[in-house]
């Protein structure tokens, strides 16, 4: 249908869109910010006014992923002549890259860390999201004793700021020996997004006309083959949505990653400040591996986006 | 095909009472209509024989055997509902194969394609076959819904209000239809409806419901003529029965208060009946307008329907619906003289609103 518009309409639609620019750029600098940080030379990172203009380096993310070390003596006319590109760029900044005993390059921290980031937030996803819809259909199709306390028991996990529990946490992980391992960060990332997992999922799978199932379960199908078939598919969008926000806190989750791991299982979030340079933190390095950091996230909420928008709108998938 | 018989079921949700004490007997081959408004448990009995909820009290039988204890997918019927009974995101071909792609059935690849494509012939929706289901026009998802339940030979086919979502000239066209489906498969039929024309067409056998309890069943016929009560009265026929309180005194009927008196010659005994507080219950088709009628009304409105009038007669604070043909010439306010057929009266008592031939 066209719409009809008046003149007066034509102006608070373009107000809205000023508006909704002016938002959008806000929002927007911070990470206009990190990622142009992430190529300036180091001694333009902390300039004030912040430097607008430069010219783009790579070096920042050449020193994150090489172990460095601080230089005593400059290299020898040699030595730099020598070494490849990005060796250079260490050396200019002050720092030699450090190898092993047959020569090889040693890498820095980062990539094990983002790995580790990887593999805690990718499963405490899956088990969060597929335990959660298992509970909520269960909560939403069957008449549960209790429902309404058991699922406020399971909201009410949420209502303590999670760093309260923060120390004996890190006794009783220390005591089974769940301290600096993956399973140890799975296993606390699922249990905090399995509460919003489940309630989240249950406002989706209660939008679904039971009687899909029914036809299902009638037409010769067991409830568990009705479930795959029939609930699945339709639960998707609510699936998606649910999966990225428990990916995004899993990523982005900092103080028990800080607590309760140290080396062989921590995450990049507590991982990426510790990068100092020489003497002092340096910015470039960190903004580097904040821009790496950012785009599984962009990527994942970029490829999830059509279920995303449907998601949002809560309730407003009616058939 | 089957039998299918219902004992004592009762079923509460709750501190609900859906059913009380169902007694129904559906014979093979049967189209059986569940009439009854909505609350009535209409659905509540289909859910039960499909095997989707468990009776509180009470056992099913079909062809004899006891399955209480079946699931859904053993008791092979068939469920057609007014709507959400295809399955989103499946195209036509898909939903029709769905039933014999479950592993209970173990149906051939080349048999499936075989019985899906006649049965899309039978419903005429093969040009349909690879569209999305969310594609149809609400008709056409009525046919697909239907041809889903063929499609396995269900030993029954439970309906739920399938046509009722549907706009008036395509209910009808699906009416016949399925009616002549029913009898060209020779199969059992349990259709639920609110609708009583749905019910009076369709059904070989009508069980009217009313709160959990079945009232009464019989053919369209006998439902019509000889209502059990005055609730069956008025649950079937457009417009329904009228029904008039007042007595018999010496086999004529005294309508009170006062308004006016006509002779009875109906089949309930009359001699049980002198004195007592009744109902008089007639059918509009039985009232007729003469110039020599005896007793004088005036015209309360007047419906045309085309093929007949439906006047509405007011005498005294008595209001009374009679058929007229279609070229009879009626005025608004107008004073007409009406009678009745004596043999067509049905009495019922006042108090308990139960048919005295029923009772006698």
């Amino acid at each position: 249908m066209a719409a009809v518009r008046t003149s007066s309409e034509v102006a608070l639609n373009r107000v809205a869109i000023v508006a909704v620019l002016l938002i959008t750029l806000i929002f927007l600098a911070p990470i206009y910010w990190i990622a142009s940080t992430a190529f300036k030379p180091r001694n333009l990172a902390t300039t004030i006014p912040p430097t607008v203009l430069f010219q783009p380096e790579i070096s920042p993310f050449v020193k994150l992923f090489t172990k460095r070390s601080q230089l005593r003596t400059p290299p020898t006319p040699e030595e730099y002549a020598a070494a490849p590109w990005w060796e250079r760029l260490v050396f200019d900044g002050g720092e030699k890259v450090v190898r092993d005993g047959k020569g090889n390059v040693q890498p820095s921290g980062y990539p094990s860390r983002f790995m580790n980031s990887l593999i805690v937030a990718i499963t405490s996803t899956i088990l969060a999201v597929g335990m959660g819809t298992f509970t909520a259909y269960g909560f939403s199709r069957f008449r549960i004793k209790g429902e309404a306390d058991l699922l406020f028991f399971i909201l009410s996990t949420r209502m303590l700021p999670p760093v309260v529990v923060a120390i004996p946490m890190f006794l009783m992980y220390r005591a089974v020996g769940l301290n600096d391992t993956h399973w140890g960060l799975i296993i606390l990332y699922t249990a905090f997004n399995l509460s919003f997992s489940v309630w989240l999922m249950k406002g989706f799978i209660d939008e679904i006309p039971k009687e899909y199932e029914e036809a299902a379960l009638v037409d010769g199908y067991t409830r568990m083959q009705a479930f795959f078939k029939v609930v699945l598919p339709e639960a998707a969008t609510g699936i998606a949505a649910t999966a990225v926000f428990c990916f995004i806190t899993a990523w982005n989750e900092y103080a028990f990653a800080l607590i309760m791991t140290n080396r062989r299982a921590q995450t990049a979030p507590p991982f990426i400040p510790s990068q100092v340079g020489s003497g002092l933190p340096d910015w470039t390095v960190i903004a580097a591996g904040t821009v790496l950091f950012l785009l599984p996230v962009a990527i994942f909420t970029f490829l999830l986006r059509n279920h995303l928008l449907r998601g949002m709108s809560f309730g407003a998938i009616r058939k | 095909m089957a039998h299918i018989q219902l004992k004592k079921i009762t079923k509460k949700f709750g501190s609900h009472t859906a059913l009380a004490g169902l007694d129904l007997e559906i014979q093979d081959g049967e189209f059986f209509v569940l009439l009854g408004e909505t609350g009535a448990g209409k659905t509540t009995t289909l859910r039960l024989i499909a095997g989707l909820e468990k009776p509180t009290e009470g056992k099913i039988f079909i062809d004899g055997a006891d399955v209480g204890d079946w699931g859904a997918a053993e008791r092979d019927v068939a469920l057609v509902l007014q709507q959400y009974s295809l399955y989103p995101r499946y195209t036509v071909r898909e939903n029709l194969e769905f039933p014999l792609k479950s592993k209970i059935r173990r149906v051939e690849p080349a048999e499936i394609k075989e019985r899906v494509e006649r049965v899309a012939k039978t419903l005429r929706i093969e040009h349909l076959l690879e569209r999305k289901t969310d594609r149809l026009s609400g008709g056409e998802m009525q046919r697909v819904s239907i041809g889903r339940a063929i499609v396995r030979k269900p030993r029954v086919f439970l309906m739920d209000e399938p046509l009722s979502a549907l706009d008036a000239k395509l209910r009808e066209a699906l009416r016949t239809e399925l009616k002549n489906l029913q009898m060209n498969l020779g199969a059992t039929f349990l259709f639920v409806t609110h609708d009583q024309i749905e019910a009076m067409s369709m059904g070989d056998k009508i069980g009217v419901l009313n709160h959990g309890h079945l009232v009464q069943t019989g053919t369209p016929n006998e439902i019509y003529n000889n209502p059990k009560n005055t609730f069956v009265a008025r649950a079937v026929g457009s417009p329904p029965m009228n029904l008039v309180d007042g007595r018999l005194v010496s086999g004529r009927a005294v309508v009170s208060p006062q308004s006016f008196e006509l002779p009875y010659d109906g089949l309930a005994p009359a001699a049980s009946a002198d004195g007592r507080p009744l109902t008089f219950g007639v059918r509009p088709e039985d009232i007729v307008l003469e110039s020599g009628a005896p007793v004088s009304a005036t015209v309360h409105d007047v419906e045309n329907h085309g093929v007949e009038k439906i006047v509405t007669l007011r005498v005294g604070d008595t209001f009374l619906h009679a058929t007229a043909p279609a070229r009879a010439d009626l005025a608004m306010e107008q004073t007409v003289k009406f009678g009745w057929n004596p043999k067509k009266v049905a009495l019922f008592d006042k108090a308990s609103g139960m048919s005295l031939r029923h009772m006698a």
